[in-house]
């Protein structure tokens, strides 16, 4: 057993995509039973975490986060992990940058609860009730993980060493991520790994002419020719600021980019970036044109921010 | 002590940075309050620039440019008028007030038209008060 590589997987706040991604490195997930141990992985795996806690500090060589940092909960397993292993890999958009989850920075932790469990039209109305940190019961005090007021990225919370970006990453990356741990072949600490430097447009296979733009059209409203960027044709694709890596599976599919993969090296700001390389496409010097033109650009910061508010520069909302 | 804004100005350098240049030399008093930071052109001005300048405890950002047809580089301007309304609708999104980002027009020759951007704009988030953005940060960390 000691020669064994040791691994944990642990989820945050997450939708459980990138634990499957894991699994659908099919019977590869058996080569990595075969040369480590899996000491927990809540979703697949018995493993209590106090088996976590007996553990000697630094005693794993490999733990994978996925997910967002939403509660203590979430905090104290990523903090506990870090204690107990060597490397520490934020795994998929989550971890590394807050992902979906992450979108709730741009509203309050009150306003999640009132619509989670008091306005929602599916549950039980008047009795009001919401998840207290603390509650007694018989006599006895029973605690839930305290829920933050906005959501982390991983690296806000613990020193991470790897990054590896998607939702979920795609299993060749997961492999090549770890047969460089099996290998003892590790990037620089901090690196992006299984994924380039390069933006996504530089892989992605459609012609690329001069973009100009009237006006922009949501995916469903335009049937796209499928040889021709997307963002000429008034779709927005994210793949301009997006770093490749991914197999350009979304444009190649027919689907505009998502921006899963995070900003391209050298860009601090997805959003920013795109909010940049978007406008400047528009085909205006009108400034009521321009205006009428980004009208149709609905909920821009979702699209902008998809899966990094909490890493962005301004990482939440500030409305009171 | 009453509040006093941090401005970041970013001025391009043909006209706008002469115009405040031509508010200097004409002796115009105006508000001490914006810090300007040259560039060639509105276009070099990535709005991650003023998202940076805003978590970095700017209090407001002041763009001027020159007026649209004047720009030296014949189109640059228009980069700059067209990614405006988008960081504008990312800025509201994120809870930033209006009146802390600002995108003027100041040609060379109009030095007094600076001096009264910067008061108004000085006296505006003034009354807005300090910005936000780090206090809450910080008050993130102490949450957790």
């Amino acid at each position: 057993m000691a020669d064994k590589l040791q691994i944990a997987l642990y989820w945050g706040a997450a939708c459980g995509g990138c634990d499957v991604s894991v699994l659908d490195t099919n019977e590869f997930i058996l080569d990595v039973a075969a040369v480590a141990d899996i000491r927990l992985w809540p979703i697949a795996v018995d493993g209590k975490y106090k088996d976590l806690e007996a553990m000697e500090d630094g005693e794993l060589d490999l733990a994978i986060f996925n997910g967002a940092v939403r509660n203590s909960e979430n905090e104290h397993i990523a903090k506990l992990l870090r204690r107990k292993s060597k490397l520490m890999l934020a795994y998929g958009a989550c971890a590394y940058m807050g992902g979906i989850p992450g979108l709730a920075n741009l509203t309050t932790r009150e306003k999640i609860f009132e619509t989670a469990y008091l306005k929602n039209p599916s549950i039980e109305w008047g009795n009001g009730v919401v998840p207290q940190p603390e509650s007694g019961i018989n006599g006895k005090t029973i605690d839930l993980p305290r829920f933050y007021r906005r959501v982390y990225r991983l690296s806000s919370v613990v020193d991470v060493d790897y990054f590896l970006p998607g939702c979920p990453p795609q299993p060749d990356q997961v492999k090549g991520a770890l047969l460089a741990v099996v290998k003892g072949e590790l990037p620089p600490k901090g690196s992006v790994v299984g994924a380039f430097e390069h933006a996504l447009c530089e892989d992605c296979p459609r012609t690329k002419n001069e973009k100009k733009i009237k006006q922009f059209y949501r995916p469903w409203q335009v049937a796209c020719d499928p040889d021709t960027c997307l963002l000429e044709q008034g779709v927005l694709c994210a793949g301009v600021a997006t770093r490749s890596g991914c197999g350009v599976r979304c444009p190649k599919s027919g689907i505009p980019c998502r921006g899963c993969y995070g900003p391209a090296a050298g860009v601090v700001d997805q959003g920013a970036k795109l909010a940049s390389a978007i406008a400047s496409i528009v085909d205006s010097k009108d400034p009521e044109e321009i205006e009428g033109i980004l009208a149709g650009l609905p909920d821009f910061i979702s699209f902008a921010y998809r899966y990094g508010v909490p890493a962005s520069l301004l990482q939440r909302s500030y409305r009171q | 002590m009453s509040f006093e804004p941090k401005i970041v100005g970013f001025l391009c350098n043909w006209c706008s940075y002469t115009g405040a240049d031509l508010a200097g030399t004409s002796r115009i008093h105006y508000a001490p309050n914006v810090r300007i930071i040259r560039v060639m052109c509105t276009a070099r001005i990535d709005p991650t620039f003023v998202l940076k300048a805003l978590t970095d405890g700017a209090d407001g950002v002041l763009i001027c440019g020159c007026h649209p047809g004047d720009c030296h580089y014949s189109e640059g301007n228009y980069k700059m008028m067209r990614r405006y309304p988008l960081l504008k609708s990312i800025l509201a999104e994120f809870g930033i007030e209006p009146a802390r980002v600002r995108l003027e027009w100041v040609s060379a020759s109009e030095g007094q038209r600076f001096a009264d951007i910067v008061n108004d704009m000085t006296q505006r988030v003034r009354e807005l008060g300090p910005s936000p953005v780090r206090t809450a940060l910080v008050q993130d960390m102490a949450e957790r």
